[in-house]
């Protein structure tokens, strides 16, 4: 069996770590580059950067904040938000990113996703998602950081997404995010039986026992947090052990 | 002071290499100059993408020779990824593609067995295992035989001979080859840059070869 990831995920606005709850209500909760390296530290797998305003204000801007972080930081690091052309991709990727996680660009223009990945390889292009819960198992697509629907139905959108050529999928639950309350297992069940490339869940873990249930799921490959790390709930080390010691295969 | 090359030919983020290699005393060049690169007291090789176009890139920058020639000083050189598998004499991604044949042997797809739960590109932490070689005086001398580093590959390299193989990895049940080291050349299949502390301790390795 393959490792499950820890992944730290970090919102930035502006020079600031934010956090809110159902991706609103923003507050500013750091120094990105501080937390990154905490993390990093702690033993993160990943880190995660999301622009949370980037896409509403039509900007990218978080070269400055990867450049200054992969100099502490050794492990691979993704970032999204805003992420809209070519030049975009390249730019992130010099600055020393090894992914790039797209959301509004690929509803506004599928192909994107596919001509990404001709050029810079599937592995570097995660499709990211923003799911809210509309009915009974029915979920539909978000973007602009969860302010703007699409109408576009999620388990339509992850298998075009997967032919589109994206290397892995980030799902973030709307609902559920920074709520602490679970994950959406329900829309985590329903997304995983649909694709083969990883799955990475985000939205909703508050304790030990949201994460070791989601991760029990054969088909997620990774979880996301934030608010359980940024308010200090857990740190990853001893999340990890705690995972090892219940059999969840995790890097010590 | 001990210069560190890192050959430079367009081909993926290097920028976590350099900031890898932060000791005392250790200067840092990023590089396609035959002179800087022929001087260096230690050279690493990156790369990410495909073989052909690493080869091409390669080419065209006359880089190939000067790396060749690097070599034969006896001076340490470090291939990471793609760089490692440009060491060897051919690859078959794309068709036959030749390469530097610094050290004999292939580069092949990884063998997936029928799980679907292990896909390529292989995109993930996984653990290095000891083989053939002492790794005493190598890169990976004081890491833990089982420890975890960053791969994002689907080709892997064979050496023709079982002498040159440091370490061994696992993945879908097959074992295929992580770390190579012929002489003072050594490769990597994984990234020592985004490692965690284990691949720090590998690039603090290098440096100690390099200073001699």
């Amino acid at each position: 069996m393959a490792n499950k990831r820890v992944i730290a995920r970090i919102d930035v606005k502006n020079e600031f770590a934010i956090k809110g709850i159902q991706l609103e209500g923003l507050r500013k909760v750091g120094d990105p580059n501080e937390m990154a390296i905490k993390y990093y530290h702690e033993g993160a797998d990943e880190i995660i950067f999301m622009d949370a305003v980037a896409a509403y204000y039509d900007r990218n801007s978080l070269s400055e904040l990867i450049l200054k972080a992969t100099e502490n930081v050794f492990i691979p690091i993704t970032v999204g938000g805003g992420i809209r052309t070519i030049q975009d991709i390249s730019s992130a990727l010099k600055s020393g990113a090894d992914k790039v996680a797209i959301n509004t660009q690929a509803t506004k223009d599928p192909s994107f996703i596919t001509k990404s990945a001709s050029i810079f390889g599937s592995q570097c292009i995660v499709g990211s998602i923003e799911a809210k819960k509309i009915h009974n198992n029915k979920w539909e697509v978000f973007v602009d950081n969860g302010r703007e629907p699409t109408g576009i139905d999620v388990i339509d959108w992850v298998k075009k997404l997967e032919v589109l050529g994206v290397g892995e999928i980030i799902l973030t639950s709307i609902d559920k995010e920074g709520t602490k309350k679970g994950f959406d297992l329900d829309l985590i069940k329903a997304v995983s039986e649909e694709i083969q490339v990883p799955l990475i869940v985000c939205g909703g873990a508050g304790n030990y026992t949201h994460i070791e249930n989601v991760l029990a799921q054969k088909f997620v490959d990774g979880i996301a947090i934030a608010s359980v790390l940024h308010y200090n709930l857990l740190q990853i080390n001893n999340l990890k052990l705690d995972l090892y010691n219940k059999n969840i295969k995790v890097r010590i | 002071m001990t210069v560190i090359a890192i050959v430079d030919y367009d081909i993926g983020n290097i920028r976590s290499i350099s900031n890898s290699l932060v000791a005392e005393g250790v200067t840092v060049l990023i590089t396609s100059d035959k002179i800087k690169l022929l001087s260096a007291d230690g050279v690493i090789l990156p790369g990410v993408g495909s073989f052909k176009h690493g080869m091409d890139k390669l080419r065209e920058l006359k880089l190939d020779i000067v790396i060749r020639d690097y070599v034969k000083s006896g001076k340490p050189l470090l291939g990471i990824c793609l760089g490692m598998q440009l060491l060897f004499t051919s690859s078959e991604e794309f068709g036959e593609t030749e390469g530097l044949n610094i050290i004999h042997g292939l580069v092949k797809k990884l063998q997936l067995n029928n799980d679907e739960e292990f896909k390529l590109p292989h995109v993930n932490w996984n653990s290095i295992h000891t083989a053939s070689l002492s790794w005493e005086e190598s890169i990976l001398k004081n890491i833990t035989a089982g420890s975890e580093v960053y791969f994002v590959h689907s080709y892997a390299v064979l050496p023709s001979v079982d002498k040159n193989i440091l370490s061994t990895t696992m993945y879908s049940n097959n074992q295929f080859i992580s770390a190579v080291q012929r002489g003072n050349v050594y490769g990597c299949q994984f990234h020592p840059e985004k490692s965690g502390t284990v691949g720090l301790t590998i690039m603090n390795n290098f440096i100690e070869i390099c200073r001699g």
